[in-house]
């Protein structure tokens, strides 16, 4: 799943998906692209615009991963993860 | 896929639940997965509980009651979930309970460590009901994670009674009965929080709710009402113009648009104020529901932000520190392994003095019973048939299959309640998505492990149906406890006559996982197939929670558990082995024209078996066993040395010579423990299987599934040995 073209949104932020956040970096939620029935789960969960989200895990196989968001982590497959848009502070990197 | 027994469900049907078992208050269960809410419910209920299903549906239903102050109170454990807004079965089944079956008090369960989402489900139950109870649970783990929550303040924010408690330690939970209680009886009035909805929203709820409202007597909450009716949802649709919901204003003959498209008789006022607000609905951009969920969270946040406040952040999170060594690239995987192992290791050694001991216990009831026989007299096919058949069935079943369950599952479940197997789907989820399956598979392969039924009716936790059968038609695959006694004898004859006896259980463990990993190699096999034809379709959404670790109650657990299997064991041997052990005594001692019946079937049987690298006899006991998989061992010896009844041989050397006798090789015997692992279910499982699917072409599927592969694995394993002159 090719993930979305880089581009600028605010000064000094790239845009990526979910499924591009290095592990122990963190976003916000900009944009959800997926299928509707995709949408309204991620919604249900609360990873809506503007949420806080931190790459936490990766599995050893690959292919999903562990993110935080609103206290809790969830494991989203990558598939599914570049359908969400973040933005993260250009270089950021924080300790997970 | 609708079920159509739904669209002639009848909804008063729920709300009799009181009338029906004499409650005087009926109380419903909501929250999030992974609050505690089972915790609470059993705190509420103690043994005053069953399950059973809801309704046309393979969603457990778990009920049970409490008495206080001489009133009955019945509880209902709705499904847990996130939301009420998606269409999800389990959210569904919650919201339709909330709506039609009008319990008594609603008491939302939120943890207490992540308010924010737990009050998006709080805050939609509070616009459908408004006797509403907060249990504000997890709050150790809240003054653990340095969270002080004012509970004052959020029961004001929220106008209901906030109760914080810590459900496995019983903490709370009077005062949560007393707020039910209070609620229940209106000495405690509630007036709940109304979500905050963006203009947009308001204006059009402003103009379409008086009009629901003058055409709807006694409709409790229009505002949400109008707002299903405007996020499109067709079952409350439908209910409107049934007047399942509200009573109409016109009370004439109601019917709704069929699926058909049939145009039957519908009230034109209400009729125009539904397609007003379609209209509407179709107009809004975004979708009413991205905007109401965001509308919820910020309320939500709001909340949050005045009530919970982090007075200081835990140096070390223990947590993330296990987890990313669970996870880890180099020793996620060996330590699932060897925690498999060790489960193994644990349930074989655990179990044999107590098998022995039973089976000593029986032995010794057998010979007292043949006393008891030859005293009365009886034939000697009477004694035969009661004794050496039927109680000997009884009597292996329950000494092979109890010790080794009463073990596994109580690890099982330890292990399920520290929260340690959705690591595991974590780490094999990949596998599972390429094979077209879900992660969650993973977890009902390990239930599989203890019993193939169990695992079947785990499956449950699997949303999506496709999916769900796959993992179903698939578990047979992992061996199951009734397995183990076959598998291990022939690694113990085989293999592990070089081995000194105090490893020999770390070898039939180790002998154990090598099997298991064939039977998920298949797994996955199987699984990418019926992917690709008869089960085709797409991957369904996939969110994992990893829930932080918790202390499981280990007490608990021993003693439920104890009680669960030990009565599944006893159940299965009566209604199931018993009667096979009759059957057996009955093949062994029957004879025609010089030999028993069963020499003959073996005879029948044995040009077929020796294709596949086995003989009739085993053949023979493998048809036999299909209700009950313990029985194959001793049915073989018993075929093998013409005896009338089931037997077992005291030492391995007995046993290798036995077999070695009839040409037994150490091929014969990885053929046996192939189509011993890859077999149809047994009895009890495909029993199983045909209650979950409730179809009999899938459960047909799920024994020619097995037997096909089993039968084709072992012919190729078995010629090729040939064609390499092996055999």
């Amino acid at each position: 799943m090719a993930s979305s073209e880089l581009s600028l949104g605010r000064a000094g932020h790239m845009v990526k998906t979910l499924a591009d956040l290095p592990i122990g970096q963190r976003g916000r939620v900009l944009s959800l692209n997926g299928r509707v029935e995709t949408r309204r789960r991620f919604l249900d969960l609360g990873l809506i615009p503007g949420t806080e989200v931190r790459a936490v895990m990766e599995s050893p196989v690959g292919r999903l991963r562990a993110y935080m968001f609103r206290s809790s982590v969830f494991a989203i497959r990558t598939t599914e993860a570049s359908t969400i848009e973040v933005e993260s502070p250009h270089h950021e990197r924080l300790e997970g | 896929m609708r079920d159509p027994a739904l669209h002639h469900h009848h909804p008063s049907s729920q709300s009799d639940i009181s009338k029906q078992e004499g409650y005087e208050y009926v109380v419903a269960l909501a929250g999030n997965p992974n609050t505690g809410k089972s915790t609470v419910f059993n705190a509420l209920t103690g043994l005053h509980q069953h399950t059973g299903n809801w309704p046309g549906k393979t969603v457990v239903r778990a009920e049970g009651s409490f008495t206080f102050m001489d009133n009955r109170y019945g509880v209902i454990d709705l499904p847990g979930t996130y939301s009420l807004l998606a269409m999800t079965v389990d959210e569904e089944i919650a919201r339709d309970f909330l709506l039609f079956g009008r319990p008594d008090v609603t008491v939302v369960i939120v943890d207490a460590t992540t308010l924010e989402r737990n009050l998006n489900l709080a805050l939609q139950i509070l616009e459908i009901t408004d006797r509403v109870v907060v249990c504000l649970n997890l709050m150790d783990e809240a003054n653990r994670k340095g969270l002080k929550i004012d509970v004052d303040r959020l029961s004001i924010e929220l106008g209901v009674p906030v109760v914080p408690t810590v459900a496995n330690r019983g903490r709370g939970i009077n005062d949560l009965v007393t707020a039910i209680a209070g609620v229940a009886s209106g000495a405690i009035p509630t007036v709940p929080h109304r979500i905050v909805l963006q203009e947009e929203i308001r204006e059009v709820l402003d103009e379409v709710v008086p009009l629901l409202e003058e055409q709807l007597h006694g409709l409790p909450n229009a505002r949400w009402v109008a707002m299903r009716l405007l996020e499109g949802d067709p079952r409350i649709r439908e209910a409107l113009e049934r007047g399942e919901i509200g009573v109409s204003s016109q009370k004439d003959i109601w019917s709704s648009l069929s699926e058909e498209g049939r145009k039957v008789d519908v009230d034109s006022e209400l009729a125009d104020v539904l397609s007003l607000i379609g209209r509407e609905s179709a107009a809004m951009q975004p979708p009413l529901h991205e905007s109401l969920i965001a509308s919820i969270y910020a309320d939500a946040t709001a909340i949050a932000s005045k009530t919970v406040t982090t007075i200081e952040i835990p140096r070390v999170d223990w947590d993330s520190r296990l987890d990313r060594i669970l996870t880890s690239r180099k020793l996620g995987f060996p330590i699932m392994f060897a925690l498999l192992a060790g489960v193994f290791w644990i349930t074989i050694e655990g179990a044999n003095v107590p098998s022995a001991l039973l089976a000593e216990g029986f032995f010794w009831l057998e010979d007292q019973m043949t006393l008891l026989f030859s005293w009365l007299g009886a034939p000697w096919w009477v004694e035969g048939l009661l004794v050496h058949g039927t109680f000997r069935g009884l009597a292996w079943v329950v000494s092979v299959m109890l010790p080794p369950m009463a073990i596994f599952f109580p690890l099982f479940t330890i292990l399920e309640d520290l929260g340690y197997l959705p690591r595991v789907a974590f780490n094999l989820d990949r596998f599972f998505k390429s094979a077209g399956g879900h992660g969650k598979q993973a977890l009902t392969m390990c239930m599989g492990f203890g019993c193939n039924a169990a695992g079947v009716i785990s499956c449950r936790i699997i949303g999506s149906p496709r999916e769900r059968l796959v993992a179903i038609l698939t578990n047979v695959f992992m061996p199951c406890n009734g397995r183990w006694p076959t598998l291990i004898l022939m690694a113990a004859v085989f293999v592990v006559a070089g081995f000194p006896s105090a490893v020999s259980s770390l070898v039939a463990a180790s002998v154990l996982v090598l099997v298991t990993v064939v039977g998920i190699i298949v797994t996955f096999v199987v699984s990418a197939l019926l992917s690709r034809t008869i089960l085709k379709g797409e991957s369904s959404f996939f969110a994992l929670e990893l829930p932080p670790y918790r202390r499981p109650q280990i007490g608990r657990i021993l003693y439920t558990s104890l009680i669960d299997r030990t009565i599944f064991v006893l159940w299965r041997a009566v209604k199931v082995a018993a009667p096979i052990g009759a059957l057996i005594w009955i093949l062994g001692n029957v004879y025609i024209e010089g030999t028993s019946l069963m020499a003959h079937l073996a005879n029948a049987l044995s040009p077929m078996a020796l294709l596949i690298g086995l003989d009739g006899f085993i053949l023979l006991a493998f048809i036999m066993a299909l209700p009950a998989n313990e029985i194959v061992i001793p049915t073989l010896i018993m075929g093998y040395m013409g005896a009338g009844m089931m037997m077992e041989l005291g030492s391995t050397a007995d046993l290798a010579s036995l077999f070695a006798a009839q040409g037994f090789t150490v091929l014969t015997a990885i053929s046996l423990i192939l189509f011993s692992l890859l077999h149809y279910p047994c009895l009890t499982t495909t029993l199983t299987i045909w209650r979950e699917t409730g179809s009999a072409k899938w459960t047909l599927a799920s024994n020619l599934i097995p037997l096909a592969t089993a039968l084709l694995v072992t012919f190729v394993f078995a010629q090729s040995a040939f064609l390499l002159g092996l055999g």
